[in-house]
């Protein structure tokens, strides 16, 4: 079944159409990513999805809801989770605290109780705080879940930023070129967290440049150039398709 | 100068630092979560005072100061809500005419209200000259409730945002906003609760202090450049940093006394601020770094 259904998407800023009638569906449980050149409209059409911008028209369908006109908030309520292509963490606040703030949605408590200090909100914050150490564990930095998030290596950062992701338990996790800024140990790392992700029953849309990464780990890519679909298949079909060989290798 | 009198100057010098470092982390609060500075913070403290004064007619005194911290609470969701909520990515300079323009607008209120006299509540226990000895200096005890308000202020706010998971949001919030969006928290409301907070502890401040300094419409306006100052000196942002600087420019006022004319016990305020804009713009214990990120 299709988790993400996207439908003659377009997008346009002035007179130049970034996204232009693009439409694609993301199944449930795959790792699908998004391949292109600079300025084929991959990142806009993260944030069209994520909600961050408004389409000029099209649809998309998430587990059978129209996403449109959603804030930003509501779809990550939603349970579409997203990381952008530079980290951001919450500065000031330790690699645990970071995560717990994902769990932010699904924890129940009101403000009212939670500033009370009610006997239920004191539990749930224990199980909030065992849940965040669980998901750094799995991401392998629960060795630095009380260093300030600022402080860490940018490989650790990618991982903690993953984790506050998972915290939302999404059903779709979009990464924005997860591998930008690691060396190739470290993006090998990643791509073994990704494919965890995927095992964990969690569906993945990510752009990214490295593509031996998107090669090794993708089950389905997407091309685009200039805001169209040029291709799309598995990844063998891909490598051997002539258009994808012709915008990346030149004629 | 004799060591009661040192003492007694040092408990003055307090009780006016911890409202000014109460003020000043109303101003901290919302600065956080929004990158403005609320210069309508200090008309919170006057009419958290006015009401409290008003309602006190028709009920105890705890009653009324509990419903007049409340219903300030409410002035500051509505200000949030009416004046700031709907704007998309105001200018810096557009918020600080907005916030002074609404103090303006409670201050004539106030005026209308109230008019023009002075009016205090009554001492929380015994009168102006019941005193208590403290190391041999006669120490009024509404200085003692002073003191134990604001510093139990202090600690539920940093238990609040240290270990709740409202108070979490709220730090993320101020940190880094689009990744608190991406985790499902709606910015908006956050930005409502710290006007609810700042309004609520200023109100506070401003009840239990009435007695000792009185309240009268106008109060705010010196109590927002006290409060500002102190904020500025702590670091813009920096709660912890507030209280030590709050404490400081309260003991320096107090015993400028000594030194020179009661009269000019305002202008040491203005001078400390001049001072410490020309000089550490960040701040006593504020790092260059983190202000470069802010805006303001």
């Amino acid at each position: 079944m299709a988790l993400l259904e996207v439908e003659n998407l377009q997008k346009r800023f002035g007179g130049l159409l970034a996204v232009d009638d693009v439409s694609f569906t993301v199944k449930q449980g795959l790792i699908k990513a998004v391949i292109g050149p600079n300025g084929a409209g991959k990142t806009t059409l993260f944030n069209l999805i994520s909600g961050a911008l408004p389409p000029t028209s099209g649809r998309i369908r998430y587990n059978g809801d129209d996403l449109g006109g959603k804030k930003p908030h509501s779809i990550a309520a939603l349970g579409i989770a997203r990381t952008y292509q530079n980290v951001k963490m919450f500065a000031g606040m330790t690699a645990l605290e970071n995560v717990m703030v994902g769990r932010h949605v699904r924890s129940r408590s009101g403000f009212l109780a939670s500033m009370l200090k009610m006997p239920w909100t004191w539990s749930e914050e224990k199980e909030i705080r065992k849940r965040s150490v669980e998901l750094l564990d799995l991401l392998g930095v629960a060795d630095v879940a009380d260093k300030e998030a600022t402080s860490l290596a940018f490989g650790q950062q990618r991982a903690v930023e993953f984790a506050r992701a998972l915290a939302m338990e999404p059903s779709l996790l979009l990464l924005d070129e997860p591998a930008a800024g690691l060396n190739i140990y470290e993006t090998a790392e990643v791509g073994r967290l990704i494919v965890r992700i995927r095992d964990l029953g969690i569906t993945v849309l990510l752009v990214e440049h490295d593509m031996s990464l998107v090669m090794d780990i993708s089950d389905e890519i997407l091309v685009l150039s200039f805001g169209q679909t040029i291709a799309e298949g598995i990844p063998a079909a891909i490598q051997q398709d002539p258009e994808v060989i012709k915008i990346y290798l030149g004629e | 100068m004799t060591a009661e009198l040192f003492i007694q100057y040092l408990f003055a010098g307090i009780t006016y630092g911890s409202m000014y470092a109460i003020v000043a982390i109303g101003f901290n609060i919302i600065y956080n979560t929004t990158g403005i500075i609320n210069f309508a913070q200090g008309e919170f403290v006057m009419l958290g005072g006015m009401i409290s004064i008003t309602l006190l007619r028709f009920m105890p005194l705890p009653l009324a100061i509990v419903l007049a911290v409340g219903i300030t609470m409410a002035v500051g969701a509505l200000i949030e809500i009416v004046f700031i909520r709907w704007l998309k990515e105001p200018s810096v300079l557009r918020m600080v005419i907005i916030t002074i323009g609404i103090s303006i607008l409670i201050r004539e209120a106030a005026l209308h209200i109230w008019g023009e006299s002075v009016r205090s509540l009554p001492y929380f226990v015994g009168n102006e000259i019941t005193t208590t000895g403290i190391l041999g200096a006669r120490i009024s005890p509404q200085v003692i409730w002073v003191i134990g308000v604001c510093t139990m202020m202090v600690l539920l706010l940093s238990l609040f945002f240290g270990t709740t998971s409202v108070g979490r949001e709220m730090r993320a919030c101020a940190a880094n906003r689009t990744a608190a969006i991406l985790c499902g928290i709606n910015t908006r409301n956050m930005v409502t609760l710290s006007f609810v907070l700042s309004a609520g502890i200023g109100a506070l401040a401003g009840c239990v202090m009435s007695p000792i300094t009185s309240t009268q419409y106008d109060n705010g306006t010196g109590l927002a450049i006290k409060g500002f100052t102190v904020a500025i000196l702590g670091g813009l942002g920096n709660s912890g940093g507030a209280v030590a600087a709050g404490l400081l420019l309260g003991i320096i006022e107090a015993f400028s006394v000594s030194v020179v004319p009661l009269a000019f016990q305002e202008a040491i305020a203005i001078a400390i601020l001049l001072l410490i804009l020309f000089v550490r713009p960040n701040g006593l214990f504020g790092s260059k770094d983190l202000a470069g990120l802010k805006e303001f």
